[in-house]
């Protein structure tokens, strides 16, 4: 019954699980501090000699944090895979940014040069209209990089808040939130996306929040099972005690305690954004023709497949690599995130 | 196990009737005036409103959805406003098409993902196995459509091995039909290939583990041996029971294959009627996806419960 939609590239799941563990030591740590803070705030007897000790108790925790964070990042650029994922991913963002300089006009029709193969004055080629096939490969890149990441920040929000309401609270709250929940995972993604945009017309909006709302389920569910592996720590307990408000506690000790495992579920998710836009844009739900993008262009061209190819297969070359290099970061960051 | 089933057939039915909600409040609910939708803006209001009383879209939500739904359930499905055709064989055909392709597709992916994951898992940390789970794990994150358009390209208009059509011609024999298929399924398999490839790998490498493995080994026992008595059959409980839980992604990747190889299934059918807003063939072909899914689902957990003894007791 379970959709879950896995990771390919992403950590194995007992792998995740233990990046979750992970977090225990620098909480511990925030414990620590948060046990200071606690103490300072009801002013426990015991004078200035135990304060200037939770004071350095403070101090060394924040250092702690602080290294490890640099521990991490450094782990992170010395990972291939990652390196290779970033690298080929910001050569897209690049592209989508400032391709239009570079290149010739993605959308310059020529009818004179129309299917010619690649040649030095067009080295991938031209399409049916004569359009230069590089300057329409570059650009490509653009509509799949703004829906894909704005479509998973969305996901990350809404799923956010609903996983962790579910898992801080439980019960009755959680046990509806998630029947609802099942409900949207009724029918595979890309069905209930082709039946909202069927209705509720194109565009790149109503795709963003498409894609938002159908990978909403999935995060909620992530996070809400990190929620609760940490609702019961005593860092949580203590801040109740000290009567915080339920929003406080959710927001500020337990969402910085769960960044972990919300940033890996959060590059799956773009991994899966992307293919997700790029599927729509091929069956015909995301942009109309002049449009470079890359799901379109495959659509589109692909009657020219026996005659010329190029116009095809460079969109389909960029699209795997863009899918793929996403997929690596997601593999770097939960090797990182789980070692 | 009759229990077992008998429990998840009753839990399937609210999320049918779930799902069936949703797909009328999408289909009929926004797009507002059903009318008016069909006879397009010239049409004049009151023929717009005598089009919405006959069709009985001005009846109380609640009513509309009960009739849609009890003439679902007695097989009166009604006929297509945009083909002029009845919708039930419609929709019938297009999913027997869909059923034998992705039935064909089933079949080719378990061997392949055992045999490759087995491998793999063998050769744990050599180049073999680094270079099966780079690929097969690609294959799966790259669309369907990306890797179709390519392999369509190499097999059928270069190397010309294959047909460019996944639809055989009319009467011909069920293993040419299978020929034109091969095209098209190789895309759905590469879809699920690196998940279930995985899975099969670590289940051989957790047997390979086991004591009574060295045991086999040290007492003599043929590589040959151990390998098909013991670690193929290990591995394969957790490889099945993946494939179970990748039904929805076969069904999107359906979509997706169809549509790129102009086969006449289901998901095409289903992208036909929602890009040109046939709403009846689109409400049964989601509806019938649904009912497919969720009894796949079922056999999953069945087959599933067959190879593990401890679900299959506690259920």
């Amino acid at each position: 019954m379970d959709d879950d939609p896995r990771s390919p590239f992403g950590p194995d799941p007992d792998l995740r699980a233990e990046g979750m563990e992970l977090g225990a030591d620098p909480e511990m740590l925030e414990l620590r501090a948060d046990a200071a803070v606690a103490g300072r705030e009801h002013e426990l007897p015991g004078g200035s000699d135990r304060k200037t000790e939770e004071f350095q108790a403070d101090a060394a925790a924040a250092a702690e944090q602080r290294r490890q964070r640099r521990y991490l990042v450094r782990t992170l650029f010395r990972s291939p895979t990652f390196m290779v994922g970033l690298v080929i991913v910001l050569f897209w963002v690049f592209m989508a940014l400032f391709s239009t300089f570079i290149t010739q006009s993605p959308t310059h029709t020529d009818p004179s040069v129309s299917l010619q193969s690649p040649s030095p004055a067009h080295w991938f080629g031209t399409d049916e209209l004569g359009r230069d096939v590089l300057a329409r490969t570059m650009a490509g890149a653009r509509t799949v990089l703004i829906i894909a990441p704005l479509a998973t920040m969305l996901a990350l929000l809404w799923g956010g808040i609903i996983g962790l309401i579910a898992g801080f609270y439980r019960g009755l709250t959680d046990e509806i939130i998630m029947r609802l929940i099942d409900v949207l995972l009724a029918l595979p993604i890309i069905i209930t996306s082709i039946l909202i945009l069927s209705l509720l017309g194109k565009g790149t909006a109503i795709i963003i929040i498409a894609i938002g709302a159908l990978f909403t389920p999935v995060v909620s569910r992530t996070v809400r099972a990190a929620v609760i592996g940490e609702r019961e720590r005593e860092y949580v307990m203590a801040a109740r005690l000290r009567g915080e408000r339920s929003a406080f506690v959710m927001s500020r000790e337990i969402l910085p305690n769960i960044t972990q495992p919300i940033i890996v579920e959060g590059t799956i998710r773009l991994g899966y954004a992307v293919f997700t836009a790029a599927t729509l844009s091929f069956l015909g739900f995301g942009l109309a023709p002049p449009s470079p993008d890359w799901g379109l262009t495959i659509s589109v061209e692909r009657i020219y497949l026996q005659v010329a190819p190029w116009t095809v297969l460079f969109a389909a070359a960029a699209l795997a690599s863009l899918v793929v290099a996403v997929n690596l970061i997601t593999d770097g960051l939960g090797r990182t995130f789980s070692k | 196990m009759l229990r077992l089933i008998g429990r998840r057939l009753l839990f399937m039915l609210p999320t049918l009737i779930l799902a069936s909600m949703l797909i009328f409040a999408l289909a009929e609910v926004l797009p507002g005036d059903v009318g008016r939708s069909i006879l397009g803006i010239y049409a004049s209001p009151a023929d717009v409103a005598a089009l919405n009383h006959k069709l009985g879209a001005d009846l109380p939500l609640v009513q509309r959805y009960a009739t849609w739904a009890g003439h679902f359930v007695t097989g009166d499905w009604g006929d297509s406003p945009v083909q002029k055709v009845p919708v039930r064989p419609l929709v019938m055909q297009a999913l027997g098409k869909s059923l034998l392709l992705a039935g064909f597709a089933l079949v080719l992916i378990v061997p392949v993902s055992i045999v490759l994951g087995v491998f793999s898992g063998l050769r744990r940390d050599s180049w073999l196995d680094r270079t099966i789970t780079v690929s097969t794990l690609s294959m799966t994150v790259i669309p369907e459509f990306v890797s179709g358009v390519v392999l369509l390209y190499v097999f059928a208009v270069w190397l010309k091995w294959l047909p460019v059509t996944a639809l055989a011609p009319d009467n011909a024999p069920f293993y040419e039909r299978l020929y034109y298929l091969i095209l098209p399924a190789i895309p759905l398999m590469f879809l699920e290939l690196g998940y279930i490839a995985r899975m099969a790998r670590v289940g051989t490498v957790q047997v390979l583990a086991m004591p009574y493995i060295r045991t086999a080994v040290l007492k003599g026992v043929p590589r040959r041996r151990v390998i098909f008595g013991h670690v193929l059959r290990n591995a394969m409980v957790p490889t099945v029971t993946v494939i179970g839980s990748q039904v929805g992604w076969l069904i999107g990747g359906l979509v997706v294959v169809e549509q790129l190889f102009g086969y006449p299934g289901i998901g095409n059918l289903m992208v036909n009627s929602a890009l040109n807003h046939d709403v009846p063939v689109l409400e049964a072909s989601v509806l019938m996806v649904a009912i497919v899914y969720m009894f796949a689902n079922l056999i999953a957990d069945i087959v599933v419960a067959l190879l593990n003894p401890r679900i299959r007791k506690g259920g």
